[in-house]
């Protein structure tokens, strides 16, 4: 099995283009999709641009869509550097299997880590322009003209001097025989037409008519279902089975045991599932059935007191720091596991025919989904075709292929046979790979000025990248485990980040925002102690121990701060608190204004949220952003966490995994501050400064500091 | 059985407790309501009976005989977008979308009911699951609508 994962995944960049060059070049040779109905007569200047003669000009997206919004704002770097008239451009997917024929052409596909735009921006805009220049030679070689006198702007190539124009639509047959010119010079960003627009997502009108089709909406004649149910019990098998209960109700197919999990056939889902409850499943569990939440913390708290620990950084001196500065502060923090149940819960279809295998999935990263699919069926990779379909939600679950693993599985059983295999939102919440849980110390030393003098955070948790993607730990460290902690902006003269690794069987995987999502809420909270200690505001003292060495952070602060208004008055008995950190390459800060009452009741009266993304491709679709991570924010600060008994998940659905509704939603304000000259992500950065935001408005307005989650542990509650 | 479906009258032959969802998904093939929880918590499965928003994962099929069930599929008239649908174009209300068919289908419900509804009346219809966070918009998109006059 190949681990094509978030943070690994395949070429470097630099690689990718040479690869890219030569494919462009064999495609201005007549290299047509053979998958594409009229592909013959449509020419294609290269991987990613094919105009037709009505001037439609295809550009290919090679990520997936799961609400974040690439679909529109990929296409959009190469359509404005294309000059393309944004009104004829449709967007059509590249797949994984015409990657691998291409030797990756499209590159790296998988949509983690928030880095669709930051990481493809060169090479898309380098598609863009390239496309271009050969278009405008097309044009000038027609007219025997220049190359330097022609102009292109919305899908037109136009000689001023003489007053001609040609459309792209009559040139590009001209132009996909020309050679790719190896150098282009991309825009200047004060010339972008289409970049950084607000512009509509070009997905929602089928989203709005219901025609949009998501992993679990395949359809493939002759098609069976397939419900599963795994070990409860993690690492668990089947040690045996009775399906006579149910072998000879009507639909049922098959009843499966596949060793790792058990799976019903039935030609319909409802009557597959509710089958499934009644075959009599007994599981093999060894040992692995005393694992509680209880045991886990301990490991944790060993994990503090640990003899050898690997260092992610080691600035000056830190522990002698802390014995001689006038001011110590020590707290604990705890963050705990967390489902992303999003709303689509985990599908494959499958289809084996012969060495020819169809897979239908939601799956965030396709290429990823091709590798498993071909292992586990035991086909070669050149004849599987993974069909692109729309995400119901990733939140980083649908990366790992697990689920295609076991789709693929019954269909090897089933061959022959198409099946859709669909979880229940039980084995959904009980079979994820979920947010790390963490301990973390801090032990902070000031001088009597309120400047930070050293800075001691020692991390006990388990390592996603250790266990779900087996790599090797540079130093021993889990660069997610300690993110935003490592490289912690803060001018501190004495740094020391130590991490203990501590594995469960609980099995971990990337959630949105990923370590990002708990480190800055503790970081940001223990600041917020420190400058309560050193009688400073929340703001000034961040200021302050910013300093002049990471003037973005600052930049994102004053913002946010200025959007809200900071020190100025509130109504009685409202508060503020304020965090900032950085993220997926974007800066980000958030102000949330609370009231606490007696009871415990939070009323949210506004959050204001900023992000400096560097470029704001989609400034409309970026707020859309801001808002959802404030929302899959709150969920998880108010209500998340996943706990364990008997070896086994306790929350099972929406009713003990609560999940923040409409009626809850706070005031969002968003803040786009871009100050360019950098690509950040978008998806997932907003979500970071949320928790510290609210839980230091919290602690100022009930004095109460938080410093576990969720809130509802503390007696607290979202007040409508 | 006979199931009136977006207008249509289709046939099918299943168990009378199969819930609706899973006679329109798998029987029908008509996939515009969501499986999200089985349970009636979420709202994805959201689909109108006579006009009233019905949670189909929950609700036998047989229940639902005599009755016009309306999907999301089933909302436009012909190729005229329901101005819900098209409130929810101009307020880019949808990221992932998956829920965004119950969504839309509990807000026209609710506009029937009070075409000019208030935030308290918004609050307390619209209480489907958005794992996105796409509520601060849907409730733009409504006051929006409401605000047009359309009769929805």
């Amino acid at each position: 099995m190949t681990h094509l994962d978030p943070s690994s995944t395949g070429l470097a960049r630099r690689d990718f283009l040479k690869v890219s060059a030569t494919a462009a070049a064999g495609m201005s040779l007549g290299f047509f999709w053979p998958t594409h109905g009229n592909a013959a007569e449509t020419p294609k200047l290269n991987a990613w641009i094919e105009i037709q003669t009505d001037d439609t000009v295809i550009i290919r997206y090679a990520r997936t869509e799961m609400g974040q919004g690439s679909r529109t704002s990929a296409p959009m770097l190469v359509a404005d550097e294309l000059e393309a008239d944004w009104k004829k451009v449709r967007i059509e997917y590249a797949t994984a299997h015409e990657n691998l024929r291409t030797k990756r052409a499209y590159g790296d596909m998988a949509t983690v880590g928030s880095r669709t735009i930051r990481n493809s921006q060169e090479y898309l805009r380098k598609a863009g322009a390239t496309a271009r220049e050969m278009l405008i030679a097309a044009a000038a070689a027609q007219w025997g003209v220049p190359a330097s006198e022609c102009t292109a702007a919305l899908g037109k190539v136009s000689h001023a001097a003489s007053k001609r124009s040609l459309s792209y639509g009559k040139l590009a047959a001209a132009a996909a025989k020309l050679e790719a010119p190896k150098e282009v010079k991309l825009k200047d960003p004060k010339d972008w037409k289409i970049i950084g627009k607000s512009l509509p997502r070009v997905d929602i009108p089928d989203i709005v008519t219901g025609k949009i089709r998501y992993g679990i909406d395949a359809q493939v004649p002759g098609m069976m279902y397939a419900a599963v149910a795994a070990s409860p019990v993690f690492n668990g098998k089947v040690k045996s089975l009775d399906a006579s209960k149910v072998e000879n109700r009507r639909g049922i197919v098959k009843v499966l045991n596949m060793g790792e999990f058990v799976a019903v056939v039935a030609n319909n889902w409802w009557r597959a599932k509710e089958a499934l409850r009644e075959v009599a499943i007994d599981w093999e569990t060894g040992d692995n059935g005393q694992l509680t939440s209880a045991v886990i913390m301990n490991s944790f708290k060993a994990g503090m007191g640990q003899a050898e620990l690997a260092v992610a950084r080691n600035d000056g001196n830190t522990v002698q720091a802390l014995g001689t500065a006038a001011k110590v502060l020590e707290a604990e923090y705890f963050t705990p596991y967390l489902a992303h149940a999003t709303m689509e819960p985990m599908v494959c279809t499958a289809w084996l025919q012969g060495d020819k295998l169809d897979v239908w999935t939601s799956t965030q990263n396709p290429e990823n989904t091709l590798a498993v699919a071909a292992a586990t069926a035991g086909v070669a990779q050149d004849k599987v075709t993974v069909h692109p379909m729309q995400l119901g939600g990733g939140l980083g679950r649908k990366s790992p292929q697990d689920f295609t693993r076991q789709g693929v599985m019954i269909a090897k059983a089933m061959a022959g046979t198409p099946v859709k295999m669909v979880w229940s939102r039980e084995e959904d919440m009980q079979h994820d790979l979920y947010r790390p849980a963490s301990l973390v110390r801090f032990k902070g030393g000031m001088d009597n000025d309120g400047k930070v003098q050293a800075l001691h955070i020692r991390v006990s948790a388990p390592s996603i990248l250790a266990t779900l993607l087996r790599l090797p730990l540079p130093k021993g460290v889990d660069g997610q485990a300690v993110a935003s902690f490592n490289d912690h902006p803060y001018d501190i003269p004495n740094s020391l980040v130590d991490y203990a690794q501590r594995n469960t069987n609980v099995p971990v995987g990337f959630w949105r925002t990923v370590g990002h999502s708990q480190n800055p809420y503790m970081r940001e909270c223990f600041i917020d102690e420190m400058a309560l200690a050193a009688g400073k505001d929340p703001l000034a003292f961040r200021l302050a121990n910013l300093g002049q060495k990471s003037p973005r952070d600052v930049a994102i602060l004053q913002a946010v701060a200025k959007a809200a208004d900071w020190g100025g008055p509130l109504p009685k008995g409202v508060f503020r608190g304020i965090a900032e950190t950085e993220g997926y390459g974007s800066y980000t800060a958030c102000v949330c204004e609370v009231s606490v009452s007696d009871k415990g009741d939070v009323k949210i009266h506004r959050v204001v949220i900023g992000i400096d993304p560097g470029y704001a491709v989609n400034p409309d679709n970026i707020e859309a952003q801001l808002q959802g991570s404030v929302v899959h924010g709150l969920s998880a600060i108010f209500w998340g966490e996943m706990t364990i008994k008997d070896g086994r998940i306790e929350q099972s659905n929406f009713h003990d995994y609560r999940m923040m509704r409409l009626n809850e939603m706070p005031v969002v304000k968003a803040v786009i501050a871009p100050t360019g000259g950098f690509w950040g992500g978008v998806g997932e950065p907003a979500q970071a400064p949320l928790a510290p935001a609210l839980c230091n408005a919290i602690a100022a307005a009930s004095g109460k500091r938080i410093r576990s989650l969720p809130l509802k542990n503390h007696g607290m509650s979202l007040k409508a | 059985m006979k199931l009136e479906v977006n207008r249509q009258v289709r046939e099918l032959d299943v168990e009378p407790d199969m819930p609706l969802l899973w006679a329109l998904r798998d029987e029908l093939d008509v996939k515009g309501p969501k499986f999200g929880c089985g349970v009636a918590q979420c709202g994805s499965c959201t689909v109108l009976l006579n006009g009233e928003p019905v949670r189909s994962c929950s609700y036998p099929v047989s229940a639902a005989v005599g009755q016009k069930v309306v999907t999301i599929e089933g909302l436009a008239q012909k190729d005229k977008l329901h101005p819900v649908q098209q409130a929810w174009i101009d307020h880019q209300v949808p990221q992932c979308g998956y829920c965004q068919g119950g969504q839309i289908l509990v807000a026209v419900a609710l506009l029937k009911k009070k075409p000019k509804p208030t935030d308290q009346d918004i609050d307390a219809a619209m209480g489907n699951i958005c794992r996105c966070g796409t509520y601060a918009r849907i409730r733009t998109a409504i006051h929006a609508v409401a605000k047009k006059g359309v009769r929805a």
